[in-house]
């Protein structure tokens, strides 16, 4: 199941190293990103907000914030996998969306330690080759807007989003969040219409306090 | 800021989040409302960049194939197409109507 897993999320790499390319990124910069911060969101964000023409301190920023839900992973893996010494340092760059969705599918421990290793040791190795070779084309392409590259941008947050609005509440959150930045677009300086969505959504998930109160409140919220 | 060091302080804090869910005791992210703070911030963001990255051209709003990208794309999802398929197409859709138009 690790594996299946891992080679999928690898694809994915392929479209962020020719959007990261596309959106001003060296090649160098883009192996980077998908090296040293290992999170898919957090890059997808890094380079959309670059793409968009924010400046490199937006994009750190959103980037920041996509990756707060990881240390709510890395505390559920901590309690679940216990890893010691080394293990805890390895584990904790790892610690993303499919390895810990990966982990928490199996039930005996040993399973649970195997599907989280194999899916996120394997996922950061093909992230990075993928990644390579997507920058490598995306570079090789020229004009990304000639071949619809910003197309597949939209493309990607739109799927990146896609599985998360499952219930009645994230599609409202998802709308307001939309509607706030296209507001906020005109407004204020490239980069932080993202970051006002970034606080609508914190706002919103420490104030709606449980689920029902939050579907009411969204059937408000959404036009 | 520069972009190298936007993308070394960005990985450095983006490692330093991940590793704080190991090394800080589980009380202090372990309450249901850090959960649904993350995931709201999750999903406010993604929702953001989406529109930002269909509409925005500067600080301004314009519809243009990047909209024909998004419907298609839409459609893909819904239609439970591979993450991979979906962004294709996305590209390809965008790439047509600047083609005919």
């Amino acid at each position: 199941m690790g594996l299946s897993i891992a080679t999928a999320t690898g694809l994915y790499g392929v479209s962020f190293g020719a959007l990261a390319v596309a959106a001003g990124l060296t090649v160098g910069q883009t192996m980077a990103l998908s090296l040293l911060m290992f999170t898919g969101g957090s890059q997808f964000a890094f380079i959309g907000v670059i793409a968009g023409g924010g400046v490199p301190s937006a994009a750190l920023g959103a980037a920041a914030l996509l990756g707060v839900r990881n240390a709510v992973y890395a505390m559920q893996m901590n309690h679940m996998l216990q890893p010691q010494g080394w293990r805890k340092w390895l584990a904790a760059q790892v610690t993303i969306d499919e390895s810990t969705a990966t982990a928490a599918g199996q039930t005996a421990l040993d399973e649970q330690r195997r599907g989280f290793w194999v899916a996120g040791l394997g996922i950061f190795v093909l992230w990075n080759l993928f990644t390579f070779v997507g920058a490598w084309l995306g570079d090789a392409l020229g004009d990304p807007r000639r071949w619809g590259l910003d197309g597949a941008a939209v493309a990607a947050f739109l799927g990146l989003l896609w599985p998360r609005l499952r219930q009645r509440e994230p599609v409202a959150l998802a709308v307001l969040s939309g509607v706030v930045t296209a507001l906020a677009l005109p407004q204020l300086p490239p980069g932080l219409p993202i970051l006002v969505a970034a606080a609508v959504g914190a706002a919103w998930g420490w104030w709606m306090p449980d689920r029902a109160a939050a579907s009411a409140g969204a059937e408000g919220a959404a036009p | 800021m520069s972009l190298w060091l936007a993308i070394l302080v960005g990985a450095a804090v983006t490692y330093l989040t991940k590793l704080s869910g190991y090394a800080v005791p589980a009380r202090w992210l372990n309450n249901p409302r850090m959960t649904r703070v993350a995931g709201a911030i999750t999903v406010a963001l993604l929702s953001a960049l989406t529109v930002m990255n269909t509409f925005a051209s500067g600080t301004a709003l314009v519809l243009d194939a990047r909209l024909a990208a998004l419907a298609v794309a839409a459609l893909a999802l819904w239609a439970r197409l591979p993450f991979l398929l979906v962004v294709v197409l996305g590209a390809v859709s965008a790439g047509a109507v600047r083609w005919w138009t």
